[in-house]
């Protein structure tokens, strides 16, 4: 049955892409096209830019898209955390004002979750929102935030009440990230990117309409945004890679790559680069090594796997089994992935491993590899948050004791970092 | 379907959950494994001809149901939980699938039918004293006699060999050389010639045998010179069954494991609230839920004919056997010091761990055999 639909639908998107394919057109005329005519989005609802085809159905026209070198819409980055997110719970004003300008590219987001003190423990933000009686009043700061000097809007997770416990007293804004009450600081990471800021808000201003789902759902909805940035980690290994075919259309996407997708540029390098142990070992003749084959075997078979599980995941969401946080065992899997495909990189290139930039394998890309794969384990949940929900949503054991509940006023935490 | 279950799948799974659980007790399995036979012959009979199990993959006209081997792959995930003591595996696995991959439609009619419903029982003898499931290790003798052929030479690590009624043999013709000389031959036991000698094993939930062949008659199966590549999908698509049932076994470790740390209390919580113990058993389920999906799709593979079907199993089966010894090592652990001790019974599925993880050749071994497909396809 699956197998009929998936045939129709190649042969229904190809005919389009061959009748509308154009690659001379503008960007952002053509991905306005494929909202409007739901090819963009397809598993999205009709009403909203979709087809409301079935997940499983992607591959199959991502593959008829790649087959003719087609563009999609923009779905790199947080941008398609906030659709997600506002797809779930925004309001029907939200999605018909947001939702386009995401796929079209015109709008970049950020995701302003993590502080200085609390990070893993996200409810434990102290960012905070009050309100005036005609707006929301922001202050405080937020660390971490991929792309934020690229934003027009944020996903902001704020302390809207002090007195209930940390959980309850959190809410979630769409911020305007181009007012004045905003301060932006790019931070060079390790890889030498600077991919990530540091935001500081001093009485920035958020509309009430803004305000998703009600006062105390924050983290409700964070959760959801988390939830797909978890599950998106298989993902990763495809982000960043630039098209070298001919027409305007490829320009203007390079040019999207060069500027506000700049910060990606080294998200496939952080997911290990799976894809270049074979023919690397190949080259440095690494591949004779009997030892060296085990470890790249061992690696071929976890990363295969790992896809699997991620299909497995979904496909299990599509017959509308229960979802569970599977999740976290794909984020698990995808470090796991990336921390043995830096660990093969580096015994295949040998002393050359060393070196970097110019002087290093494929000008500087295997050091980049060794030295972005750490963020892998660390960014959208560490590796040591993933085990701890798995273990207590999953498998069901016990929590650990707490030293948290009650009014967040009286919680422990970290002192206020000097700026 | 390569990656869920139908509901048809998972009432089937459930109907094969409950049989084991009421039949095959642990305290069943303790008392068989002491046992030198190792099987209960009503429970066989009632899993053969009231369950159809012992011929799923066997198509309806040799006597089976005609189902595919991701049924097969349910049921032997079950029968790896419950540490079944049974000669399934040898009989309607290893010899039955030796038989659909390389024996003649009518030597398929005269054979398949008493090993579908269960009536005999069959196993295929293939590793010698190397123990490599590899046609190239293949040295006991076949010589052509005017009504078939004899049989000289030692079979090892026989699975169920010592009560086997039906002996499935590959053999090399003798004299001759490579691939083309090797063939499969049956062998009814007992016979005059044939000497079994069970051996001592670590996992006695699952027994094996010495078989030794002096002038056996047998009589040869299949067309001549595809006895290699018969064996070698044989040994493909066994050592997917092997990974499905020790998924099976791996999980269940786990269930136990967890289940016991959130009753064990130390430090007035439970041990299960400690983060080592937490982490530990996230990892392990992250390992189990691999090779699970390894394992289930090599079985799909199987069931759709995938050429990339001896990938597959390579893979399957190393993501497996290190799986399965993970979860049975760290099971351990987590129980303390009542995990070494033989009245728990948590060390049954150690020592069917590590017996599994080596036999149709251990991880080391299907990595190497992975990549070479993976070479061989780029
Ligand atoms: C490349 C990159 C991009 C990022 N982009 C964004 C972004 O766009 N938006 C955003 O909001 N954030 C972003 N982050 C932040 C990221 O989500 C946090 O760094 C992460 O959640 C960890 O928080 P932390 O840095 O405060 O570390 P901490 O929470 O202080 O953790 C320190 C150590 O303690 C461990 N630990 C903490 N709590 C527990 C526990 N309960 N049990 C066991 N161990 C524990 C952690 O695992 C870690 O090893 C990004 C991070 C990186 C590296």
């Amino acid at each position: 049955m699956t197998e009929l639909t998936e045939q129709v639908v190649r042969e229904d998107v190809r005919h389009w892409l061959a009748a509308n394919w154009d690659p001379e057109r503008s960007l952002v005329e053509w991905r306005n096209q494929l909202a409007d005519t739901g090819w963009g989005m397809p598993h999205w609802p009709q009403a909203w830019l979709g087809r409301g085809l079935p997940v499983a159905l992607l591959p199959a026209i991502e593959a008829e898209f790649e087959a003719i070198g087609a563009v999609g819409v923009a779905r790199i980055g947080i941008r398609l955390l906030a659709a997600a997110t506002l797809l779930e719970h925004g309001s029907d004003g939200h999605k018909a004002r947001f939702l386009r300008r995401i796929l079209t590219g015109e709008d970049t987001w950020c995701q302003l979750f993590s502080e200085p003190g609390s990070g893993s423990d996200l409810a434990g933000a102290t960012t905070r929102a009050d309100f005036d009686g005609v707006r929301w009043v922001v202050n405080g700061q937020k660390l971490w935030t991929t792309s934020a000097h690229h934003s027009q809007w944020g996903l902001l997770l704020a302390r809207t009440d002090w007195d209930l416990p940390k959980h309850a007293g959190m809410s979630y804004f769409i911020i305007d990230m181009t007012q004045p009450g905003i301060e932006v600081q790019p931070l060079r990471q390790m890889n030498g990117y600077a991919s990530f800021n540091q935001v500081f808000f001093s009485d920035a201003a958020v509309p009430p309409e803004n305000l998703v789902g009600k006062v105390g759902d924050g983290w409700k909805i964070a959760m959801t945004t988390l939830a797909h940035e978890r599950r998106g980690a298989d993902a990763l290994r495809r982000w960043g890679r630039v098209s070298d075919r001919q027409g305007h259309i490829y320009d203007e996407e390079r040019q999207e790559i060069e500027t506000v997708m700049e910060p990606y540029r080294w998200y496939a390098q952080r997911a290990g680069r799976v894809d270049l142990v074979l023919p690397r070992a190949h080259e440095t003749g690494r591949l004779a090594d009997p030892t060296v084959r085990q470890e790249i075997s061992r690696l071929l078979m976890l990363s295969r796997c790992a896809e699997w599980l991620a299909h497995r995941a979904r496909h299990a969401k599509e017959l509308g089994r229960p979802e569970g946080p599977e999740g976290s065992l794909g984020k698990l899997a995808a470090s796991n992935v990336a921390r043995a495909a830096a660990n093969v990189h580096r015994r295949v290139s040998g002393a050359s491993a060393m070196l970097a930039g110019t002087d290093g394998p494929h000008d500087g890309l295997i050091a980049e590899i060794l030295l972005s794969v750490p963020a892998t384990s660390i960014a959208g949940g560490t590796d040591e948050i993933q085990r701890n929900i798995i273990a207590e949503r999953v498998l069901d054991m016990p929590k650990e004791p707490r030293l948290d509940t009650g009014p967040f006023r009286d919680v422990p935490r970290n002192p206020p970092r000097a700026r | 379907m390569r990656f869920a279950f139908t509901d048809e799948q998972e009432q089937f799974r459930t109907s094969v959950r409950r049989f084991l659980r009421d039949r095959s007790p642990m305290t069943e399995v303790r008392r068989l494994m002491t046992t030198p036979k190792g099987y209960d012959p009503t429970v066989w009979q009632q899993l053969g001809q009231e369950l159809g199990l012992a011929g799923l993959q066997v198509p309806v006209q040799f006597g089976g149901q005609g189902f595919g081997f991701g049924e097969l792959g349910i049921a032997l995930e079950e029968m790896g939980r419950a540490l079944l003591c049974a000669p399934f595996f040898a009989s309607a696995v290893f010899a039955t699938e030796a038989l659909l991959n390389g024996a003649t439609e009518s030597e398929q009619h005269a054979l398949l039918p008493q090993i579908a419903s269960g009536e005999r029982i069959a196993t295929l003898a293939w590793a010698e004293h190397d123990g490599r499931w590899e046609t190239s290790s293949i040295t006991l003798s076949a010589t052509e006699t005017r009504d078939g052929f004899v049989l000289n030479g030692t079979k090892n690590f026989v699975i169920d060999g010592h009560i086997a009624d039906c002996i499935i043999v590959a053999g090399r013709i003798i004299n001759s050389f490579g691939d083309d000389g090797v063939a499969l031959f049956v062998v009814d036991a007992p016979c005059s010639g044939l000497e079994r000698r069970l051996l001592e094993t670590i996992d006695t939930t699952r027994k094996q045998a010495e078989l030794t062949f002096n002038q056996v008659p047998a009589r040869r199966l299949g067309h001549a010179g595809s006895g290699a590549a018969a064996l070698r999908r044989t040994a493909d698509h066994a050592a997917v069954a092997l990974s499905c049932e020790m998924v099976g076994g791996a999980r269940v470790l786990l269930e136990n494991a967890v289940e016991y740390a959130g009753l064990r209390m130390q430090f007035g919580r439970p041990v299960g609230s400690f983060q080592a113990i937490k982490h530990k058993c996230a990892d392990l389920l992250l390992d189990v839920e691999l090779a699970n999906a390894a394992a289930c799709c090599a079985a799909a593979a199987i069931a759709e004919a995938d050429p990339e079907v001896p990938a597959l199993a390579a893979l399957a089966k190393a993501c497996a056997s290190e799986a399965y010894l993970r979860a049975a090592t760290e099971a351990i652990q987590i129980h303390g010091g009542i995990g070494f001790t033989w009245d728990q019974d948590t060390h049954l599925w150690f020592k069917r761990a590590q017996s599994s993880a080596v036999m149709l050749g251990d991880a080391s071994y299907h990595r190497e055999k992975y990549l070479q497909y993976v070479e061989a396809a780029v």
